[in-house]
């Protein structure tokens, strides 16, 4: 911004009154810019921390304090985490037994929509198989298709299966809306492989599956972290496919351990908020550590509009 | 299609040899085998989880006499009513929050870019617990708004859960705070990729400050920009979250979404049919939003 006016400026030298008083005025523009983005940046972090404020606020709030007006508690302590981490409380008895449930969750489906996207996209947009645009125009719809509005039709389904109360059914659920965008973005990215690499290995007598193994896999490494990365945030935060298919103590993951209590009057709040941070860390960190390769492949999928 | 025509002119066997050869296309047998095969995974999952649920819930939500029942249900219409206010706010005020915000992000300096990493911050944790933290913050009796409220001015807070419309407002809010940082961020992407060039070229002719927003950026995002609209309505209309934790539809379920009123119906009141019908009567929105939306998608993979 700052250099183009001054270039500006310099082009019209010769007249030297003149622009002392557009640099007066360029100065001044400047200052009220300046002092208007600081305004904003003071709004936007208000807004942005506040509901993340009040959830560290009340974790830190000793058992006799939740329900009080303190913007601040007047003796925070971590006891409510030591508690969530060592279940010394009805509400979370199960708690690592939860955990564990959601991180198996969330592994398998990465790896499955990782293999599925990954195979569909090397036969669609490297081995040309004829008709493969039906495949991936199926999955746009897929993606499309708002996965709350399947949810009751899926319940029903995994009741007549018999897969209620079992992960694998919110596994297949959750491959099925993470693998249309998996599918999107590996055929995006793989344009930029040159097709003549699979040629040259195929005269040299590699099989399909060796050229997709040794050649494909390998090339697509950033968007198979970009992807990888993705599936499982969404598995990680879905909340609506866990909550109605899995209710039991044994299937039950942290999320829907955590809203389970939100319309009662005598929650823990302290100790749910304490485990919604401990919930929340893992995925915070993995968005942090990846977040220039996942925002380049969201940008890839975004800016293709 | 040439092989169409001789299909028609040999007998049986050659059709069914020119059938084979136009299924697998430019590939020899047995790679087509294995493209072929490459395919079974994901036919299957479109199958068996996307196929069998869109059919099993058309066929629940086909017989007629559902629709009077719901029609003539008082929630539904007050739900019909929140969903149109929700989407034309909740997608206006956030694509154009998110384009003005875009442009703020396009600022230099360490401390802008320091800005946006916290600014990304709601879409990076989970939507669960920040929607119960905004549950409670919102608490009329004990929650931190109230509380600040009463600390600065001296007066108790409205309790912004109890009525209809702040509640409805507080879901909205909720909303905005989650996903604004994924639009801006897309629109952040968009304004990166026009070229500076274009702007060095509208400076010498005058176009400057709001100006060049006005001729130059809007119309190079505009067709980015509608998109955009398609899908967060399609997404918005499928947003269960932000009701669900914030208001759980309260108070008296006035302030359902259709999605969150087909959950209620079908296993709260358990009557799923009646469930499929509340999210089926979005179908005549949704089914031309992603028509168009299939179609412009469509065609920005073919033009790169």
């Amino acid at each position: 911004m700052t250099t183009l006016t001054a270039d500006t400026t310099s082009r019209s030298a010769p007249a030297t009154r003149p622009m002392e008083g557009m640099r007066r005025v360029a100065r001044r523009r400047r200052y009220l810019m300046n002092a208007g983005a600081a305004v904003i940046s003071v709004i936007l972090v208000v807004w942005t921390l506040i509901p993340l404020y009040n959830m560290l606020m009340v974790s830190l709030k000793p058992d006799n304090d939740i329900f009080s007006d303190h913007l601040w508690p007047p003796s925070p302590s971590v006891r409510s985490f030591w508690v969530v981490l060592t279940q010394d409380h009805w509400y979370l008895e199960h708690f690592w037994h939860q955990l564990r449930n959601s991180i198996f969750i969330a592994g398998m489906v990465t790896l499955f929509v990782l293999a599925i996207g990954t195979l569909t996209t090397f036969s669609v947009g490297r081995m040309r198989i004829k008709n493969g645009w039906l495949i991936t125009n199926a999955a746009l719809l897929t993606y499309l298709i708002p996965a709350s509005f399947l949810a009751i039709p899926f319940y029903l389904i995994m009741q007549h299966y018999g897969l209620h109360n079992n992960p694998w059914s919110v596994i297949a659920a959750e491959v099925t809306f993470a693998t249309p965008y998996a599918i999107f973005i590996f055929m995006e990215y793989g344009r930029s492989i040159p097709l003549e690499l699979d040629e040259s290995a195929r005269i040299d007598g590699a099989s399909p599956f060796q050229i997709y193994y040794k050649i494909y896999l390998p090339l697509m490494a950033p968007a198979l972290v970009a992807v990888g990365t993705y599936a499982m945030l969404v598995a990680w935060n879905q909340y609506l496919y866990q909550f109605l298919l899995l209710s039991n103590k044994e299937s039950m993951t942290v999320p829907v351990a955590l809203a389970q209590f939100i319309n009662s009057d005598i929650a823990p709040w302290n100790y749910m908020m304490a485990t919604a941070i401990i919930y929340a860390l893992p995925p915070i960190a993995i968005y942090y550590a990846f977040r220039r390769r996942m925002s380049s492949g969201l940008t890839m999928g975004g800016v293709k509009g | 299609m040439a092989s169409v025509s001789v299909a028609e002119l040999g007998g049986p066997e050659a059709r069914r040899q020119s059938v084979w050869r136009y299924w697998r296309g430019g590939l020899r047998g047995s790679e087509f085998v294995w493209a072929a095969a490459f395919l079974v995974p994901y036919i299957c999952v479109f199958l068996a989880f996307v196929v069998y649920p869109v059919g099993y819930g058309l066929w629940m939500g086909s017989s007629l006499h559902l629709y009077p029942e719901l029609f003539a249900d008082p929630i539904y219409q007050q739900t019909l009513v929140n969903t149109l206010i929700f989407l034309a706010l909740g997608v206006n005020l956030k694509l154009f929050f998110a384009l003005m915000l875009s442009g703020f992000f396009m600022r230099k300096g360490w401390w802008v870019k320091g800005l946006l990493m916290l600014y990304v911050l709601p879409w990076a944790v989970p939507a669960l617990p920040s929607f119960i933290s905004i549950h409670w913050m919102l608490n009329g009796e004990w929650g931190l708004i109230n509380n600040a409220i009463y600390h600065i001015f001296g007066v108790d807070g409205p309790s912004w859960l109890n009525q209809r419309w702040s509640a409805l407002g507080s879901a909205i809010y909720s909303h905005l705070w989650k996903w604004l940082p994924f639009w801006t961020v897309i629109l952040l992407a968009g304004r990166m990729s026009i070229s500076q060039e274009v702007y060095d070229a509208a400076e010498v002719d005058g176009a400057t400050g709001f100006k060049r927003f006005l001729y130059i950026t809007f119309p190079l995002l505009a067709n980015l920009y509608l998109v955009l609209t398609l899908l967060a309505t399609v997404f918005l209309l499928g947003d269960f979250n932000s009701i669900f934790f914030v208001t759980g539809g309260g108070p008296a379920n006035s302030t359902h979404l259709l999605a969150t009123l087909g959950i209620r119906n079908a296993f709260d009141m358990g009557n799923p049919p009646l469930g499929v019908a509340a999210v089926m009567s979005a179908l005549p929105l949704l089914i031309p939003l992603v028509i168009i939306l299939m179609r412009r998608l469509k065609a920005a993979e073919v033009h790169v």
